[in-house]
């Protein structure tokens, strides 16, 4: 088996809210509790769920912008979680970013030249300021921007012009990784429609990874390879995409899953309707993160927290229904879509 | 119907949508120089007036003045005339030579504690803003200093210093330095969050040059805002200190002098009162307007065209 | 005659780059208990169409012309009085941020209550058991305790629903809902749909829903209007404009939509793009509006912009080249 691109190992990533230097009970916001997964070279793995749950923590984290709790994350074998300074350097390099915001993405102050420069000097990845250049101009290129471009401020462009900035930018440094963080999801329909186009030609082409982290469940089947959901800062269920899609494992999945509209008028389908909120990840439920509001919640689900479990086809899910004879369990009967 | 822009004829079977009137008028978008001065009338008469001021200040030797401080106790407290145009005051010296020679003083102090204000509240401010160990210590200390009314700061710095200009101005930069650093650091803490600045850093770029290059340049625009309010209110406090005694040394013509000495004889001779004073409320205001109509102009919100 | 019936609304702004024609003849009707859905990407008007039926428009630098007749009566000639009579009462607005919709520091029962005292003159403890009353309606569990929680205390689904519940204490003929589920969660999306829904037959109010998404629209839309660039594109019952569109923009927006669900078919199609961006609305567009994006674009096009045809039954477009059925007359 060839090594993953990425691995990330039990990562934790707890902010502290209260309390601290003038006394009172510290408390935490455990945001990432416990996540591992890992991406292959040239695959797309997203990571869904709703806001809250963390998914954003997870890919800063791959991001190295910040320090973590505890967890290990791991480029190519190499662990980056406690990394020096200069094999840092070496790591951004090879993971980039695109934010979900393309207003605030990108330096108002800048001309696009000099944020499409900004990478290839700090990495050095050309010797005279004409080879800036001529790598600033390739990249407008494989954007589909004019290149004439480069000479004007963010400002002046429309929100899918600047995602296409922001994208590349992070092309410029030549990432093996791009953590697309929401991405597309501050888009307008036919905007997004050109931005999904555009990630996934140039996924093709360069052979890029990408940690794809969005919401838009509709989005996330049509771009990913495997699917990896998210509740509270834990992981639920990891599958590739036809079976997370086809057949989900845990409840969480199918309710989310039951609950995007679909486009299509009078389309009948099983409608799962989760009641109440999602508890506060100061405070996460005991047991079962999920039990507060999973319809199949019995009494192992408040004391025992379910751990991922493999089922055929590399599928992973954290639901103790999967401990049930088949006959007794929900979860193995198809979507009805 | 046809379209009035449209010579030729449509070509027949096709609906036509019939062409909206303008409910507004146009107005021809004014661009350039008048279309600034109309869309921020503030900058326009704020900066015109202080352009007079600072032209006063330079050519004050030229402006029919005569020496500010020659005494001439033979025409002492005489009242405006076609000769003396403000008036003298109880030593006989010109009122208009040393209020026109006071704008100089004043100017000075605004200008320079704004500048030096700006500076050392930019530094602080980056510092506490950015590394975040620091902040609590520095913050802290900057509290502290603002917790002593700017007055007395200063009163206290003068009283430990000889008076002299130079000296007015580090006591004022010094009371001042807290606000702007805390308007720094705010801005920074907020610019920080920016999904461009951690862009930034995922693109391997270094710390000095995130601060230089991501955070510096776009803290100028509040700070403009903020140095203009710090310059008048520095020209205040320069005219209080001198009213008092603590400030800009009497042989030097300050409007905080001139007010000082007419004090006495406000309800006679309320003129020697007056011209100082209202060339001080004059200036502060003219600043002032300036530092709103930047804010309007370099608030991106009120600048966007929708 | 129709609950509403908007004639040829103009809503145009004063910009420092001149003036921008953010919604330019728009013409639509909704019936007594209908949803009618505006559909549209942002800067297409949807929004200020809304505002603009409610007066909710400053003017200056904006300006509206045309006819919104509510029930008979023109209420862009209405005085100011008569129509904060009509706001909040016959015709009530649901906003897409119910954080910022909702006053902080005044409790859920106050909000409830004013709207309530303010139209129909109840006086506080005849407000507070009517809060109650909606709270239940709106599905908020233990109402007589939430009633006097603040908006903070609250979720974003349940804000949502006291935004809902506001809206609905005076029993309004119509419901404007400017994008009421964008801000939430697809699970709490969910819930406040099947809310409106429920409550739709309920309370049998109109709804004009504003919305970005057509999963949204598709879900609880009777007819369906689809504007660009200020303009009416297209308008057809739901089903009717789902399985047939008429107008090249329309079917551009539903095939760049990828849908859920398409994976296990084992088709890995290409989403449809819409070249381009939306036109500056502030410069004057020769032709139609669409032609600087749409595929089958000619010079007629450029030149000539196509006036709202009935192509099928019930269905208009403004395309010149949109496939024409046999209308009967």
């Amino acid at each position: 088996m060839t090594r993953p691109l990425l691995e990330v190992n039990d990562l934790k990533k707890h902010y502290r809210i209260a309390g601290g230097l003038f006394g009172g009970k510290p408390s935490y916001v455990y945001a990432v509790d416990g996540v591992s997964f890992e991406v292959a070279r040239g695959e797309t793995l997203s990571l869904v769920g709703e806001s809250g749950c963390g998914k954003s923590t997870v890919g800063r984290a791959v991001l190295r912008l910040f320090d973590i709790t505890s967890g290990q994350v791991v480029l190519d074998g190499q662990r980056m979680d406690d990394a020096s300074k200069d094999t840092l350097q070496t790591f951004r390099r090879r993971v980039q970013v695109v934010f979900q915001d393309p207003f605030s993405s990108l330096n108002p102050r800048m001309k696009v030249r000099d944020i499409l420069a900004e990478p290839i000097r700090n990495f050095g990845l050309a010797r005279s300021s004409a080879e800036v250049d001529e790598r600033v101009n390739k990249l407008m290129d494989l954007v589909g921007l004019p290149r004439e471009a480069v000479k004007r401020l963010p400002h002046q462009f429309s929100g899918g012009q600047r995602q296409r900035i922001c994208i590349a930018r992070a092309l410029a440094a030549e990432p093996e990784l791009i953590v697309c963080d929401e991405a597309v999801s501050a888009l307008d329909v036919s905007v997004k429609a050109q931005i999904v186009n555009l990630l996934q030609d140039l996924q093709r082409e360069l052979g890029l990874a990408l940690l794809f982290i969005s919401h838009d469940l509709a989005i996330v089947e049509h771009m990913t390879h495997r699917v990896a959901v998210m509740y509270l800062g834990k992981l639920v269920e990891v599958a590739p995409k036809r079976e997370l899609f086809a057949a989900p494992r845990h409840p969480y999945t199918r309710a989310l899953l039951s609950a995007v509209p679909l486009p299509e008028p009078g389309a009948q389908r099983e409608r799962i309707i989760l009641k109440g909120d999602v508890p506060s990840p100061v405070n996460p439920p005991k047991g079962c993160r999920f039990h507060t509001r999973c319809p199949h919640a019995f009494e192992r689900c408040r004391v025992e927290e379910p751990e991922l479990k493999i089922a055929p086809g590399d599928h992973w899910s954290a639901c103790h229904l999967n401990d049930l004879p088949l006959a007794e369990n929900p979860m193995v009967t198809p979507l009805a879509s | 119907m046809t379209l009035a822009s449209d010579h030729r004829t449509p070509p027949p079977g096709l609906a036509i949508a019939t062409p909206l009137p303008d409910i507004l008028k146009k107005v021809k978008p004014r661009t350039g120089f008048v279309g600034f001065l109309r869309r921020y009338p503030t900058i326009a008469i704020g900066g015109f007036l202080l352009l007079v001021l600072i032209f006063v200040a330079v050519f004050a030797g030229y402006l029919g003045t005569v020496d500010p401080t020659a005494i001439s106790p033979s025409r002492r407290n005489r009242v405006p005339s076609e000769l003396y145009w403000f008036g003298t005051d109880m030593l006989g010296r010109d009122l208009y030579s040393r209020v026109l020679y006071g704008t100089r003083v004043s100017l000075t102090v605004g200008f320079c504690v704004a500048i030096f204000a700006s500076i050392g509240g930019l530094a602080i401010g980056l510092i506490a803003g950015y590394v975040r160990w620091l902040d609590g210590l520095v913050m802290r200390a900057m509290d502290s200093l603002m917790s002593i009314p700017p007055i007395l700061l200063a009163v206290a710095l003068m009283a430990i210093t000889r008076g002299s200009v130079g000296n007015v101005i580090l006591a004022i930069t010094v009371a001042e330095i807290p606000r702007v650093a805390r308007l720094v650091r705010g801005v920074v803490l907020s610019l920080r969050e920016q999904p461009y600045v951690d862009g930034a850093i995922a693109a391997g770029t270094r710390t000095p040059m995130i601060i230089l290059r991501h955070i510096l340049p776009n803290t100028l625009a509040p700070m403009t805002v903020q140095a203009t309010y710090i310059c008048g209110s520095a020209m205040i406090v320069e005219a209080i200190l001198s009213f008092i005694g603590a400030g800009t040394p009497p042989n030097i013509p300050s409007w905080g002098n001139i007010m000082a000495e007419g004090r006495a004889l406000w309800q006679v001779k309320p003129f020697i009162v007056f011209f100082p004073a209202a060339f001080l409320s004059v200036t502060v205001l003219a600043v002032n307007l300036l530092g709103d109509g930047l804010r309007d102009m370099l608030d991106p919100r009120a600048s966007k065209g929708h | 005659m129709a609950l509403l019936e908007v004639e040829n609304l103009q809503v145009h702004f004063r910009t420092p780059v001149g003036v921008n024609r953010a919604v330019d003849g728009v013409s639509f009707h909704v019936e007594e208990g209908e949803t009618l859905a505006i559909v549209g990407e942002s800067g297409c008007g949807k929004s200020v169409t809304s505002m603009s039926m409610l007066r909710l428009i400053p003017e200056p630098p904006g300006k509206i012309a045309g006819q919104v007749r509510f029930a008979g009566r023109d209420l862009l000639k209405l005085s100011d009085k008569e129509m904060r009579a009509i706001r909040g009462n016959d015709i009530s607005m649901i906003f897409q941020e119910p954080m910022t919709s909702l006053n902080p520091v005044l409790t859920v029962g106050r909000q409830i209550g004013e709207t309530l005292r303010l139209h129909q003159g109840l006086d506080a403890a005849a407000a507070e058991a009517k809060a109650v009353e909606m709270l239940t309606l709106v599905g908020i569990p233990a109402p007589e305790r939430r009633v006097k929680e603040y908006p903070h205390q609250l979720s974003g689904g349940m804000r949502q629903r006291v935004m809902i519940a506001i809206a609905l204490a005076c029993n309004p003929k119509l419901l404007i809902a400017d994008e009421p589920t964008t801000a939430l969660d697809v699970t709490i999306q969910a819930q406040i749909l099947d809310l409106m829904r429920d409550l739709k037959h309920r309370v049998g109010a109109a709804i004009v829903l504003i919305t970005h998404d057509l999963g949204v629209v598709a879900e609880v839309a009777e007819r369906v209007m689809v504007m660009y660039a200020g303009r009416k594109v297209e308008e057809a019952p739901v089903r009717e404009l789902f399985s047939n569109p008429r107008h090249p923009y329309t079917q551009g927006l539903l095939g760049a939509v990828p849908k859920l669900g398409s994976s296990l078919s084992g088709e890995s199609t290409r989403l449809a793009e819409i070249p381009g961006q939306v036109p500056s609305l502030t410069k004057p567009i020769q032709g139609c509006v669409f032609a600087g994006r749409c595929a089958i674009a000619t010079d007629v096009c450029r030149t000539w912009a196509p006036a709202l045809e009935m192509k099928a039954p019930r269905h208009v477009a403004a395309c010149h080249y949109a496939l024409k059925e046999a209308v009967a007359a």
